[in-house]
Formats: structure tokens, sequence, C-alpha cells
């Protein structure tokens, strides 16, 4: 199982990986904001929380249609399914390396974001921490998606359709635990521990579905 | 050791594409498929591995040293169409994560990397990446990977597609070694193997099949 989740890993870092081209794509949605919204930094940092959340949430579903789809390219997934490993086990550990390829880089690439965005400190750290509990639940949810749709040419626009409704979840405690953390009133905690049941509910259901639906895609 | 499988039979969208094929492959024996293209060799060979489920029948799987209640698949080395191999990943890499994932069934051991890639004939070329080499010596390094894990059971489709006489040679010579330390093979094929003793099983599509001995 740990070299499944090497090899995973090397693969996301090596060309045609999708790490960086998740990065990328979250810089670009949260930089041209400012551009779009003009220079108005109260109302920047207002909304600050919730733009890097989208852009988060943008970026994490690019990369889900490749998470089955490369190898079942190549014949790999036929033999994945072929080995006693229970594969709920082998989808987790996948889980696992999508995550740490394409969302670890997301959370990392967030607090610089947060400046563009004019936030404070507890803004981004608020938005680093939830960002770094709720992306695990987008890759598990989506897991289920790319499942689905491993056997269908360019599937990737219908994995982010497919998952999106499971994902508005995810989007909405992160950004209100976000804001939480920085308007006074609201208390930070019961939002955020909601986001944490979600991802620990979907690290659980996620490869369950996902291992369901590869067992049937053969064609 | 037995690979039993009883009156099975596929269906692909509406059609059956076979129906009632039994075989009963002991220590050693070899069966090769044969038929033109369409007729559902591969389609059988997907069943066997469990990797697509049949319409009616099943695939057992007998051994001493198999726990009960074994799927057939997990006995089963399945060389498909694909190589199943990463371009971006260097032949090494490649291999040694099959062996690792792949694990050893219980009674034997597979070779390490560097043996494989040598008994193959590419011993000199495994730090390159999977993607530099040529079709057939990406056959050959997918045929490595059967070496690296050992499986009392090799499913082979078309393993010579895209090889030289030469290489034909080679993997002959290593199913055949194979089959002498008491391994079973099921291949589908349009070039003979040279197998001595190997059962034939004509594929013949949706009119149905039959059994003879070559």
């Amino acid at each position: 199982m740990t070299a499944l989740l090497l090899r995973d890993l090397r693969l996301s870092v090596r060309a045609g990986g999708g790490a960086l081209i998740g990065v990328l794509f979250f810089m670009t949605v949260v930089a041209v904001i400012p551009f779009g919204v003009g220079p108005d930094l109260n109302l920047l940092s207002r909304i600050g929380p919730a733009i890097v959340w989208i852009g988060a949430l943008l970026s994490a579903l690019l990369g889900l249609d490749r998470m089955f789809q490369t190898d079942r390219e190549d014949g790999s997934l036929d033999l994945l399914l072929m080995q006693e490993h229970p594969l709920v086990l082998t989808v987790l550990v996948k889980c696992l390396a999508h995550w740490l390829g394409n969302g670890l880089p997301l959370v990392i690439a967030s607090p610089l974001l947060g400046l563009f965005m004019n936030m404070d400190e507890v803004a981004i750290g608020a938005t680093m921490l939830t960002l770094l509990v709720g992306t695990p639940a987008l890759t598990f949810i989506g897991a289920v998606g790319a499942a689905v749709a491993v056997a269908l040419p360019r599937g990737g626009l219908l994995v982010s359709i497919l998952v999106l409704p499971l994902a508005i979840p995810v989007l909405i405690f992160g950004v209100s635990a976000s804001y939480a953390a920085v308007e006074d009133p609201a208390p930070f905690m019961p939002p955020f521990l909601i986001l944490v049941a979600i991802t620990m509910f979907f690290t659980v259901l996620g490869p369950l579905g996902a291992a369901l639906a590869l067992k049937n895609a053969a064609d | 050791m037995r690979l039993t499988a009883e009156t099975l039979s596929a269906r692909r969208g509406e059609d059956l594409i076979f129906k009632d094929i039994s075989f009963d492959l002991g220590k050693g024996e070899a069966l090769v498929l044969t038929g033109r293209n369409g007729s559902g060799k591969s389609t059988l060979l997907r069943v066997v591995a469990g990797l697509l489920r049949p319409e009616t029948g099943r695939v057992t799987w007998h051994s001493d040293a198999a726990e009960s209640g074994m799927r057939a698949a997990e006995a089963c080395h399945y060389l498909g169409h694909r190589n199943a191999m990463k371009a971006e990943l260097s032949v090494s890499e490649n291999l040694s994560f099959w062996k690792d994932f792949f694990g050893d069934v219980r009674g034997g051991k597979g070779i390490s990397v560097g043996e494989a890639a040598e008994v193959v004939g590419l011993g000199g070329i495994t730090h390159l990446p999977f993607g530099y080499l040529s079709a057939g010596q990406q056959r050959r390094m997918a045929f490595a990977k059967l070496l690296v894990s050992r499986r009392p059971v090799w499913i082979l489709d078309e393993p010579t597609a895209a090889l030289d006489v030469n290489a034909e040679g080679v993997l002959t010579a290593l199913i055949k070694a194979h089959l002498a330390g008491g391994g079973i093979v099921l291949a589908a094929t349009h070039q003979p193997l040279g197998l001595e003793n190997a059962k034939e099983l004509r594929m013949t599509g949706f009119a149905g099949v039959g059994e003879e001995r070559w």
C-alpha cells in the first residue's frame, strides 16, 4: 500500500501530473478577482475567505477526473482490481495520494492568495485551517464521481457536476467557519466541527462508494 | 492446484458472446484460445480474471497452499492488451511498484526487478522512463511484471503483440518454464506459441464453442 501511495505521489509531481495545474488554476481564479471587483480593500477583505474557498473548490474539482482514469487508460486499474487487498483500502490510499498531490498544495498556497484579498492574519489562518480540514472531504466525495465516470471518455465535467451538490455543504461550513473566526458574534467551533464531521463521514463513505462503482464499471 | 471453470457464459450488451464454456486445468497445463477477431477470447480471459461478471457459471481455484474462499483472480497474473505501466515512471520504478503491490502468494517468490529485466533481455535500460521504450520493449517489460511476483496462473491476452521473432522465442521459453514449474497458462493468441501438450479452445463467437485437442 505504501508502494501505491509513493507511486501516485511521484506521478502527481512528474510531467502531466495534476499538482501544479491545480495550484496555477487556484491562483488564476483568486488573482483575477481584485481586478474584477476593483480596489475596494474593505470589500475584498470581506469577500476574501469565500473567494479563496471557491477557488480551492474549483481547483479541487479540476483534477478529480484523472484519479482513476489514467490508471484505466494504461490497464493498471484492472490489476489493482484483481488484488486481494480490500478494494476499499486501495481506493482510500489512492484518495490520500490524490489529496497529498492536489489538495495539500492548495492549502499551502492559500495564505499567499489571502494576501491578494487583503485578508488579516486571523482570517488567513482560519481559511487555511478550514481548507486543511475541508479539502480531504472534497477528494473523497470526488472519488465517487471519478469512479462512476471512469468509463466515460472526457468525463471530467460530468464528474464536477455529479459531485458539486455534495461538495456544497463543505463549502458552506468551510466559509462560515472562516467568517466566524473574524466576525465577533458568530462562534467558530460549531461550523468548524461540522466541517470535521463531514470530512470524517466522507472518509468512510467515499472509498466505499468509489470501490463499489469501480467493481461495477467493468465493461 | 486446479483452475476450474464451469458453464461460463458472458454477455456484451444484449448479445451472448459465448455460453457453456467449461475447462479444468491442473499443474503444468496450458489452454490456448484461438479464433477470429471478436470471437470472445479477451472476454473469456477477463471473466476468468474476475474483471467481468459472467452471465452464468463460475471460476474456482483450488490449491493446498491457498486459504479457503480465495478468489480465482488472486492466483492470476493478467497481461491484457495494455501494459499497465506508467510512461512517466522509470522501468524499475514501475516494476518495483508492482512487485510490492502484488506481493507473493504462498508457496513461491518472485525474482528481483533487475533479474526480471535481464530475463526478458533488457537488462541495461531499467533506469529509462517506460515511455521512452519502443512498443516491443514495452511489451517485454510488461512481461517482466509477471516474473517479479509469483502467481500460479498466467492469463495472457495476445502476449506476442508487437514482438519480434527473437522476443517471441524468449517469451515462449518463459511460458514453458512457468508450465514446467507447475504453473497454469491461459493464453489468447493468433500465433502458435509452440507449446506441446496444450489444450486448444476454438472460440467461434455467437454460434457457440467447440473444444478439441491439438
